[in-house]
This record gives C-alpha cells, structure tokens and sequence, in this order.
C-alpha cells in the first residue's frame, strides 16, 4: 500500500498499520526463535523457511486487488488479532503476555481504523458499496480458518493461551455482523469455508510474495545485512 | 498603501530577516515562485517513496524492513507537511497534484534513476538524502515561515535517514566480494545525480537572482554542491569506496575538494523527461491517485450524508 495509497494521510495510515504487524511479527518470531533453541534468529525464520513451513492463514495472503480487500482483509484480521492478544495478556508467560499487551493497543487502533473504512465504504457511494461487498462475499471463505481447532489449539485452550473455536466464531460473526449493518451490507452467503494452513497448505499467492521477500538471503546465503 | 511602497516594506523585512506569514503582504512573484519551488519540493518527497518502495518487499532483514518502511513514510510525511505549507499559498494540494500529471510541476530529477540492488538503498540514503539535508539545512532560514518551519521538521528526521543509508552501504562495503562490488556500483550510479540535485551552475541558474533577494534561497547551488562533496568525501573513504571522480582533489588553497565536470547534457535530458524512469514514477503516481479516486469519493459522501443527518 506504501506509495500506492489512495491519498497521503492514509497512505501514511496504512504505513503505520503494516509497521505495527511488523513489529509484533518480530517480536514473536524472536521469542519463538528463542524457545526452539536451536540457534535460529527471527529472521532465519522468515527468511529461510519454505513455503510448506509457513502456518500463516490463507486470509492474510491474500492480495490487495483493490482498496476495499486490504480494509476488509486487515479488518478480519484486526478482529482476530484483537481476541488473540487479549487472551495471550494475560497468561502466565511475561514475555508474551508483555507483547501481547503492547500489541493489543495497536490492534485496538486497527480495528477502530479499518472499522470506520468499512462504515465509509459501505455508506459511500454505490461503487464502494459495491466493492466493499465484493471483498467481503471473496474473502469470507478464508474466514473459518480463524476459529478452526486442532490438536495445538486444544491444548493451548487447555493452559489459558487460547479460547475456544466456538467462542472465537461467535465474536467473529457477532462484530462482523453489527459492522456489516452499519455499513448497509449484507453478510456473505454461506460459502465452504476452506482450511490448510495449519498444515502448511497455503494459496498460490504464498509463493510469490515468498520469493519476493526471500530473494536476498537465497541469493547470498553468506551475507550479513 | 500603493503597490510600489509595499513592494519596499515587503523587501526590508526580508532584509531584517524577518520570517513572511500567510496573511501578511507579499509580491505576486515571491508567491508564484514560492508555489513552484514548494511543491517542486513536496512532489519530490512523495515521487521519491517509489525507487525506495520498490524494495520494501525485498528487505533483507526484519529490521531492514522496518526501518525502510519507515523512513518511505516520512517521506509522504514530509510530502505531507510541504504540501499543506504551500497551500497557505492559496493553492490546493489537488491543482499541485493535478499540475504534477499534466508535467507543468517537476519534482527532483534523482528520482527518475532506477534503484536496482540492494546497495541502492544505501546509496540513495546517504548521497540523495545527504544532498537534500544539506539544501534542507540551508532552507531552514527561507523567509517564508511555513516553508521554513517545515524544514526545521523535516531536517530531523533527514538525518536518519542519512544514517540509515550510511549504515545499509557501510554494512556491504565491508561485506562479501559480491556485496562490496554492490555497494561501490551503487556510488558509481549515484554519485553524480547526486551532484546534480543542487541544480545548474551558478552562473546557469536564472532564477537565482531574485530568490536570493528575497532570501528563499540563501545559498547558491554551487556552495551546496561544494559543502555537500567536501563532508561526503571522507564518508567514502571510511568505508573503503571510491568516488567515481578522477579529477576529485584536495584542494590545500581552497580548503575544499577540486571534482570533474558535470554531464549537464545528462542533467537536462533526465530533467526533459529522458530519464529511465520518468515515465514510471509518473505512471505510478497517476495510477495510485486515480485507482484512489473512488476511495475519496465514498469518504466525502458519507461525509457529506453524516453532516446532514
């Protein structure tokens, strides 16, 4: 979105959003990396798993085919997000409850963010009406993802660092639905929901952004940056 | 008051170095160039987000990744702050955009070179924003007051900027074989449109002259370009790279370096639209704004609806 926003302000907006994930990507994959304790850093991580090892929800590769996917994709996942960190601040591991904490008051910002682009969109004129439905009917297959469970979630529900499937679908369903009214849009028809990236099964678009993001540390396996 | 006995009071608080405001008296030329040179300035801060953009996916660390990001959207930040100082000129952040696409604004030339390895970040970092500081620096002290508290703005966070090139090229000059060789070609390219970004010779510069008096400019392209070669030198050297410049020498006398002569055909060619991004970089511009048109449309109807409710 950087350069390509649809005015500056919210070029910077967007920015500002892309930095926050960052961010928290960095401070969890550094933390993840530190409790494998197998000498990787985050950005072994990042920069030399293939694409079958990346768990990254289908939802967040997605691409931005218009200004109204990046909103309603990023607005999922804010919602996401949101529910996750507030479960993970309070848990008994202080490193994670500590990002956790931090990054719920900038998710708190997203969702309040891309909130009110969906209401604009939605509210706007026909054309973005139209659009922002479009995202949402394309998108909405990628959302059973996010309260899918399996034998990790179980146990993480089980110690505290998660909730329940059935507890996330309703949070989910429930902001969206009210979200979706005010805007005047209607919720998506009931599609297959589709599943595998917790299996490291991923769209196509996994790949490309992949090799774009990968291509240095590929290409010169020996360098320090 | 007549026009004349204006135009005087006007010229001797410029030259008691006082800072002109808004609403205050101003001669329709000092606007007119003011508007030119302001949003020539503000285009070129958000023209400049896409050859460093370009490698925001590509970064090659996390923290790389971060800290490029970052520094991208100061640039619209700067852009930001530029255009709303220029539109207390009575002219709207749409006519400049507008002025922009149809090729009537120019925005700065170095843009229109391709960034094509890493070590280009470095490089633009450290020479293009190492040029603008040093311009920046110096319109710190412009007579126009927006102008000049943009600048004051602005001037911090180019010096990070600067740092972080610095840092990206220092990093790979004392890298691989592979990663030197980039980083010495990223000077190569870069070097002289680095130069070229403080603008023709002196003795070229047409509008110079009354800048000068009204104290827009404060200091002419040349003695920038030569205070920005005379501190670049030993960064260079520091790191173990070599200035594309065979004539580039110490001059004892002077107390400053001696350098070659610069490809004006070059500089005027770029500037007519020959560069190997021109195009591009105003494609892209056009394209971000009009795929953005509907996006605006709808937040100024809802707008609109809220406000009558």
């Amino acid at each position: 979105m950087c350069s390509k926003g649809p005015f500056l302000e919210e070029d910077i907006a967007q920015t500002n959003l892309g930095l926050d994930l960052l961010g928290q990507a960095e401070a969890l994959l550094t933390y993840a990396a530190k409790l494998e304790d197998k000498g990787r850093t985050a950005d072994d991580l990042v920069y030399k798993r293939p694409e079958r090892d990346f768990y990254n929800f289908m939802l967040t590769e997605q691409p931005n085919t218009d200004f109204a996917f990046a909103v309603v994709r990023q607005y999922i996942m804010a919602l996401y997000l949101d529910k996750v960190y507030e479960t993970l601040s309070k848990v008994d591991d202080e490193t994670l409850s500590g990002i956790a904490s931090k990054a719920l008051k900038e998710i708190d910002y997203h969702k309040s963010h891309l909130g009110m682009w969906v209401t604009r969109l939605g509210d706007g004129t026909q054309e973005s009406h139209e659009r922002v439905q479009t995202a949402f009917n394309e998108l909405w297959m990628f959302v059973g993802e996010l309260y899918e469970e399996d034998e990790l979630d179980l146990k993480m529900q089980h110690s505290g660092y998660a909730i329940s499937g059935d507890e996330m679908k309703s949070y989910l369903f429930s902001e969206i639905s009210s979200s979706l009214a005010k805007a005047t849009l209607s919720i998506p028809e009931s599609v297959y929901m589709t599943t595998g990236s917790k299996k490291g099964i991923h769209t196509e678009y996994l790949g490309y952004l992949l090799t774009e993001m990968q291509y240095l540390q590929r290409a010169y396996p020996d360098a320090n940056w | 008051m007549g026009a004349e006995k204006l135009e005087v009071l006007f010229q001797e608080r410029i030259d008691a170095n006082e800072k002109i405001e808004p609403r205050d008296y101003m001669p329709e030329e000092y606007r007119q160039h003011l508007i030119r040179q302001m949003s020539q300035h503000a285009h070129s801060e958000v023209i400049g987000m896409q050859p460093e953009g370009n490698w925001i996916t590509r970064a090659p660390s996390l923290r790389a990744k971060k800290i490029l990001l970052a520094k991208v959207q100061d640039e619209a930040g700067h852009g930001l702050y530029i255009y709303s100082a220029t539109e207390t000129l009575g002219v709207t952040r749409d006519e400049l955009i507008s002025r922009l696409h149809q090729g009537k604004a120019k925005y700065a030339s170095i843009f229109n070179y391709p960034a094509l390895t890493w070590a280009d970040m470095g490089a633009i970092g450290w020479l293009v924003d190492g040029a603008a500081i040093t311009n920046q620096v110096s319109l710190q002290k412009t007579s126009y007051g927006p102008y000049s508290r943009s600048m004051v703005k602005i001037c911090k966070e180019e010096s990070f900027h600067q740092r972080q090139g610095y840092e990206i090229i220092a990093a790979m000059a004392k890298g691989t074989s592979e990663q030197k060789e980039m980083a010495q070609d990223a000077l190569n390219r870069f070097w002289w449109p680095s130069l070229m970004m403080f603008g023709p010779h002196d003795s070229d510069s047409p509008r110079t002259g009354n800048a000068m008096k009204w104290k827009i400019k404060r200091e002419s392209n040349d003695v920038l370009r030569q205070r920005f070669i005379d501190k670049t030198v030993s960064q260079a050297e520091l790191i173990g790279l070599t200035i594309p410049d065979p004539d580039l020498k110490w001059n004892e006398e002077r107390g400053s370096y001696d350098f070659g002569e610069i490809d004006w055909d070059e500089f005027w060619s770029v500037v007519k639209g020959g560069g190997p991004c021109n195009l591009k970089r105003l494609n892209h511009h056009k394209k971000a704004h009009n795929d953005g048109a509907w996006v605006r449309k709808a937040a100024a109807a809802y707008a609109k609806k809220h406000l009558n409710k």
